[in-house]
């Protein structure tokens, strides 16, 4: 049999696979926080918390209320992005000409507190949520059993993500958005509405996790625990990618989350530190990060 | 006539009082303080959480509240699974705030630090919520239990059942920290001592998420059984993954080796039927237990498992202990603790061992299909007995050096 350093091949494309398939979700969540930090100058930490949220509403519209995966994934993230544009209107938007330490302490506590009430709530066990029936089995690649699931994951994943780096890039209410980052007084002067776009971008940030909290449902326990125990790691990609950089955001999400798969073969107790070390050296050579422009 | 009566009367005021005063006298501080230390937020929080400090409270109320005249109060935290939080915490709790015990300590690396800190401190630990055998084996004291289940009592259960069906080659994925370590080397012990075989294993981090790359290398190692030697929501998750990844389908069994009521209701009977493990008390064994499980019930919204009993159990023996001493002072204690057998509603037949190790009777247990349950929380099946003497190591080859 072929080995790679000691490795067999069929193994190792397995996990490079799998990495792929972990890096969707690094990539989706990193892209949300890119574009609130990108656009609002605030730091989110109540992202991993949109992400359960995202999970949890789906779970309660479900079990409550008989709606199945497919409308899920559009109505969760948008009641995610209600409850956001909520968070923007209400308190987010009293902090946006101070030193972007506040938006991080309040975004910070709202985290807490939401996780809080679902522990509360739910306990920590988590509750269970199965794949879509169209979704559920899997394919024999030769080398692995790949369930289809996670290929959908791989391919909503890769569109979503592409979608908001057009709609960001390419479109006339992204050309806004990013002038309202530059100068938000002068393009407030040609009579674009600048509060409201901030509004909308934080709910489009906190709808993308949201949306990865309800791919992630059939996959993860849906539990209180699964946003915290994702979004440190986020954070990292955001940083390596360079904060604020969306196209960075998505390409060092799945390239960590491929390194992180290889770190699980060759030296598992490692696997949930590597980010991290990446992080320290990117941060070392290119305090930009590898995507960002120099301040 | 009257005021013979009324010299009487305040006479035996007085002498009653002063009983009183003395029993309380032989309460240090005149209180017994209870510290329950466990995972209150982590990845165990349901395994025993805020559960088991209710399940405290219910046995403090049943003894009436009150021991050698003195009240009994429980105090509660979180160590969020890191031994030098759950250190500073019992440093403080014995130092400044007068706790007589710390109970629970749900994870063996938080149970060993704190053990050790007891021992130091001459007080008394029960533990119910962690698992290595180190507690009552090389890292033993005189002043510690361990109630409830260890990781030799779910090697010989759930190792033991799957190894009689055939589960000869094994492979495990373990939670890297002491619990895993212990639950995978007893296991492993018990399998190859039953002519089984062990591939070899993978460690992933406490509370690791995504599971599939341990579980696609248990996949390939072409192992009859996949051990799972960690707990709580880590378990959970794995379960759930590998049935995604066709692991059952294609004929490899999983075993969960630490699994309990709690995470078998969270992941819910589809994804857990058909599962066998071990516990030492379920709800729905007899009448007492199904009132127990009922009050309970009330008071948490849930259904108690061998930790949540355990606990109940380990309080109402402490207190106990206490009366029969006539002080809460730690060697009278801990004297009474190792000679009371252990009758309430977690066993009927419980008996502690100089190591501190309280053996008792084991269940084997299968996870019901969903369309045999009849309510939410029905969901085991009984499928044998594991006597108490072949489910916890014997005191000669436990290691502990107090008992040679």
């Amino acid at each position: 049999m072929n080995t790679i350093f000691g490795v067999p091949a069929p193994a190792l494309y397995g996990q490079v696979l799998l990495g792929l398939i972990n890096g969707s979700f690094y990539a989706m969540l990193s892209l949300g926080l890119a574009v609130i930090f990108g656009l609002l100058r605030i730091i989110n930490f109540a992202h991993g918390a949109q992400y359960m949220l995202g999970a949890f509403v789906a779970y309660l519209l479900l079990f409550y209320g008989g709606v199945a995966y497919w409308p899920a994934l559009i109505l969760a993230p948008v009641i995610v992005a209600g409850v956001a544009i909520v968070i923007e209107r209400t308190m987010l938007r009293r902090l946006y000409g101070l030193d972007p330490l506040y938006g991080l302490l309040l975004t910070f506590g709202l985290a807490l507190i939401i996780e809080g009430l679902f522990r509360y709530w739910f306990g920590t066990s988590g509750k269970p949520y199965a794949p879509p029936a169209a979704l559920t089995g899997g394919v024999n690649l030769g080398f692995m059993f790949l369930p289809i699931y996670r290929g959908w994951v791989v391919v909503a994943s890769l569109a979503v993500c592409i979608g908001t780096w057009l709609l960001i890039e390419k479109t006339r209410l992204g050309a806004y958005l990013r002038a309202a980052t530059e100068n938000p007084v002068m393009v407030q002067a040609f009579g674009v509405n600048v509060p409201l776009l901030l509004t909308l971008a934080y709910g489009l940030g906190a709808g993308l996790a949201g949306l990865a909290g309800v791919l992630a449902a059939p996959i993860y326990q849906v539990s209180p625990l699964m946003g915290s125990n994702l979004i440190i790691v986020v954070f990292a990609v955001v940083v390596v990618g360079g904060m604020g950089s969306i196209l960075g955001a998505i390409l060092t999400g799945y390239m960590l989350g491929l390194l992180e798969g290889l770190t699980k073969v060759f030296y598992p107790e490692a696997s949930n530190i590597v980010i991290f070390v990446i992080m320290a050296v990117v941060l070392l050579i290119r305090p930009a990060g590898l995507f960002g422009r120099e301040a | 006539m009257l005021n013979l009566k009324k010299a009487l009367l305040a006479l035996s005021c007085s002498v009653l009082a002063t009983s009183a005063y003395a029993q309380a006298q032989q309460v240090s501080d005149g209180v017994v303080k209870i510290g329950i230390l466990n995972d209150q937020s982590g990845v165990y929080a349901d395994f025993g959480g805020k559960y088991s400090v209710e399940a405290a409270k219910m046995a403090v109320a049943d003894f009436g509240g009150k021991v050698l005249g003195a009240p009994i109060e429980i105090i509660s935290a979180d160590h969020q699974n890191k031994p030098d939080i759950a250190s500073s915490i019992a440093r403080q709790w014995y130092d400044t705030e007068k706790v007589d015990s710390i109970m629970e300590l749900t994870t063996s690396s938080v149970a060993l630090a704190v053990q050790g800190l007891s021992k130091e401190k001459k007080k008394i630990n029960m533990v119910t919520g962690a698992a290595t055998t180190d507690l009552t084996g090389k890292q033993c004291s005189p002043y510690g239990f361990h109630w409830a289940y260890d990781t030799h009592a779910l090697a010989v259960g759930t190792g033991g059942a799957l190894v009689d069906n055939g589960g000869k080659k094994w492979f495990f994925l373990t939670a890297d920290y002491a619990f895993g370590y212990s639950l995978e080397g007893e296991t492993s012990k018990y399998v190859k001592s039953k002519g089984g075989q062990v591939l070899g294993s993978v460690r992933h981090p406490l509370s690791a998420n995504d599971f599939s790359s341990f579980l696609l290398q248990a996949q390939s190692s072409g192992a009859d059984v996949v051990g799972l030697a960690n707990a709580g929501l880590d378990t959970a998750n794995a379960i759930k993954q590998a049935s995604e990844f066709g692991i059952t389908q294609s004929g490899q069994r999983l075993a969960g080796l630490l699994f309990t009521l709690a995470e078998v209701h969270g992941l819910g009977l589809k994804a857990a039927q058909g599962l066998t493990l071990t516990e030492g008390w379920y709800w729905d064994q007899n009448d007492e237990n199904r009132a127990f499980a009922k009050r309970f019930m009330e008071k948490t919204g849930r259904m108690p498992n061998m930790i949540h009993t355990g606990t109940y159990s380990a309080v109402s023996q402490y207190l106990k202990a206490i009366q029969k001493a006539g002080t809460d002072a730690t060697e009278p204690v801990a004297k009474a603790l190792h000679e009371m057998p252990v009758q309430d509603i977690l066993t009927k037949n419980g008996k502690v061992l100089p190591n501190g190790r309280m053996v008792y009777d084991m269940y084997l247990f299968q996870v019901k299909k969903p369309e045999e349950s009849k309510s939410e929380w029905d969901m085991y099946k009984q499928l044998a007995t594991v006597p108490g003497d072949q489910a916890y190591t014997a005191l000669a080859e436990s290691g502990c050096a107090l008992t040679q």
